[in-house]
């Protein structure tokens, strides 16, 4: 026990250290940008009116400090940090005065809910079949089902997404085209959006999976294939374990630790493909918020979502490495 | 070489439509060579025709043909992964090298950076490359950042694979009998690399072609030069499903469908090829 927790610190000490870099990176390149923030607030608030000269210099004091740009580069990264630690991006400049952090904290649930339920599903799924396809490899179904996977799973999100929404809701309209939840209705825990939420969720959990699927089933399949020459499956096979116990609780349960492995390193991707996703479907997530942000040049929100977005696959990641030393007895954590 | 080539398309089939398939991809995007128009012009035609004999693609509403663009757009996508893949791959054998052979501090510092590489969000990244840059962000500075953030799942392959090598009965052989270092792993490791670094090359290509993809179809490149994924931009943005111009969309899907799938089966079947345990299987023996 004393061990899991000695790796269980030293791992987060390693995950301080993505967010920490990650989220500088993302800082100075969004600082080198051409797009004074200051400017651009003036410019949005002043557009359609006439101010008084005075007025402007004044707003531009209090946005400048607002803001913070008025000091040196480090001295703003300091500042910038020692606000981000408690939360604080400052204010956006697409909804003037809305801190940043308000809107994302409303997209992450939408991305979170997406990218929790493609990856379990995706992973048990995939897996699971996988096992099954590499052990009984002349079974025809599962041939069938890995060549189709096979064919799909190179294919860009962003290409899946795109197709799934012209047969399903252009072509063929049984769900809707898009968005989070029907319009106009409001957000609480009623039984009439939850199952709005549910019926706008399907399309882009489906195509999230229909990509995600490949990796995983045939991961397996391979490792399976291999395991399965091994003495001790062919002495359970001599001893007249039922076949299915064969594949469950003798050969998926060694090849499951480099699949965690694996997933661990995909979260990237995965996480990536979801953003997209959700732009195809005008998904109310990270992903719309980030390109929406993008469009309109806000400035803070694009710092704010990349460095969420930093920080959440990170510990996404540090939460499967953490799972990885009860899966796998044999390794000793050092 | 040539036999390892006769052998694959005898012996395995995927490799053989992965082959095929790339092969017509990539000659219909060498015909841009003797391309009678010039890609970027837009109202060069009359928009909006459906395929037929004289525009075998049909136009589009920018009154560009089809046909044409798509050479184009197959040409600078391939060329686009070809250059991501070789610069990364400089990048993961280099590094993967040096870790795998030097060990300690250094092994450690490198893998410590690459675990922050391999965990790092790549998109939201580039996205925010695109914010700062805008039209700066030319196709060449766009391959070279996607190359910078691509290298480091290959390099750990690398280094696991150095780490093997090292140990090896050969390799002390030869540092007995006097082989300089950089010859050992020049001449004696390398070949054993190569042919990883082959199939992730293929790999990358087709990572590193899907995100140029996703960031042109939301506006996030270069959009006057045709791609991939500008082409379907440019549908999107004209509203190409809405107006009923279907072969504007079908046509880019239908090439990017066929370039993901021969480039994947060309590097799952090499990958096979490489592991001489499932090689076997194929043939029957081993298990």
């Amino acid at each position: 026990m004393i061990n899991y927790l000695l790796f269980a610190a030293k791992r987060f000490l390693q995950l301080v250290a993505v967010v920490f870099s990650g989220v500088s990176v993302a800082f100075f390149v969004s600082h080198l940008s051409p797009i004074d923030p200051v400017e651009a607030a003036i410019r949005r608030s002043t557009r359609n009116s006439n101010v008084n000269p005075e007025a402007v210099e004044k707003m531009r004091e209090t946005l400048t400090a607002l803001y913070g740009v008025d000091v040196p580069m480090w001295q703003q990264f300091t500042n910038f940090w020692s606000k981000v630690v408690v939360g604080d991006f400052g204010p956006s400049l697409l909804s003037f005065p809305t801190p940043t952090m308000d809107l994302v904290l409303r997209a992450l649930p939408w991305t979170v809910g997406l990218l929790l339920v493609t990856v379990l599903g995706t992973w048990c799924i995939g897996n699971f079949l996988g096992a099954f396809a590499g052990y009984f490899q002349n079974n025809k179904y599962l041939k069938a089902f890995g060549i189709v996977t096979m064919s799909i799973q190179p294919i860009p999100y962003y290409i899946v997404a795109f197709l799934t929404l012209i047969l399903l809701a252009f072509i063929w309209p049984i769900l809707p085209l898009g968005g989070g939840y029907a319009i106009g209705l409001v957000q609480e825990w009623s039984w009439v959006f939850v199952l709005s939420v549910m019926k706008h969720a399907i399309l882009p959990i489906l195509s999230l999976i229909l990509v995600g699927l490949g990796l995983w089933f045939l991961g397996m399949r391979a490792l399976v294939s291999n395991i399965i020459s091994e003495d001790y499956v062919v002495f359970a096979e001599l001893a007249g374990v039922s076949k299915p116990k064969i594949v469950i609780s003798y050969v998926m349960r060694n090849a499951l630790v480099p699949q965690l492995t694996a997933l661990a390193m995909a979260i990237g991707g995965i996480f990536s493909g979801t953003i997209i996703t959700e732009q195809v479907f005008s998904y109310p997530g990270l992903g719309s918020l980030l390109v929406r942000a993008v469009n309109s040049g806000d400035y803070t929100l694009v710092l704010a979502v990349s460095s969420v977005a930093v920080a959440a696959v990170a510990v996404a990641i540090f939460i499967v490495d953490l799972l990885h030393p009860l899966l796998d007895p044999r390794i000793k954590v050092e | 070489m040539f036999k390892v080539f006769s052998d694959l398309m005898r012996y395995n089939i995927e490799f053989a439509i992965g082959f095929f398939l790339f092969l017509f991809v990539f000659i219909f995007g060498a015909l841009s060579f003797f391309s009678p128009v010039d890609p970027t012009q837009i109202y060069m035609l009359v928009p909006d025709i459906k395929p037929n004999a004289q525009y075998w693609f049909g136009t589009n509403s920018r009154g560009q043909d089809l046909f044409w663009q798509m050479t184009f757009a197959v040409r600078n996508s391939l060329l686009f992964g070809f250059t991501v893949a070789m610069m990364s791959r400089v990048l993961s054998l280099v590094i993967g090298l040096v870790s795998g052979y030097a060990g300690g501090w250094a092994d450690r510092i490198l893998m410590f950076v690459n675990d922050i590489f391999v965990s790092i969000p790549v998109f939201p990244i580039l996205v925010l490359f695109f914010f700062v840059l805008r039209d700066d962000l030319t196709t060449l500075n766009l391959a070279i950042l996607v190359a910078l953030l691509g290298w480091a799942f290959d390099a750990r392959l690398i280094r696991s694979m150095m780490l093997s090598l090292k140990h090896r009965e050969f390799t002390q052989h030869a540092i007995f009998s006097g082989m300089p270092m950089h010859k050992i792993v020049l001449k004696e490791h390398l070949p054993y690399i190569m042919p990883i670094v082959f199939s992730t090359a293929l790999a990358n290509m087709i990572w590193s072609i899907g995100i140029e993809v996703t960031l042109a179809v939301l506006g996030f490149a270069n959009i006057s030069i045709p791609t991939f994924g500008t082409m379907l931009y440019w549908a999107n943005n004209h509203s190409a499903m809405i107006a009923g111009i279907w072969w504007w969309i079908l046509i880019p899907v239908v090439f990017i469908a066929m370039t993901f799938l021969g480039l994947y089966l060309l590097s799952v079947s090499l990958n096979e090829y490489i592991d001489p345990r499932q090689r076997l299987r194929r043939m029957g023996g081993g298990s």
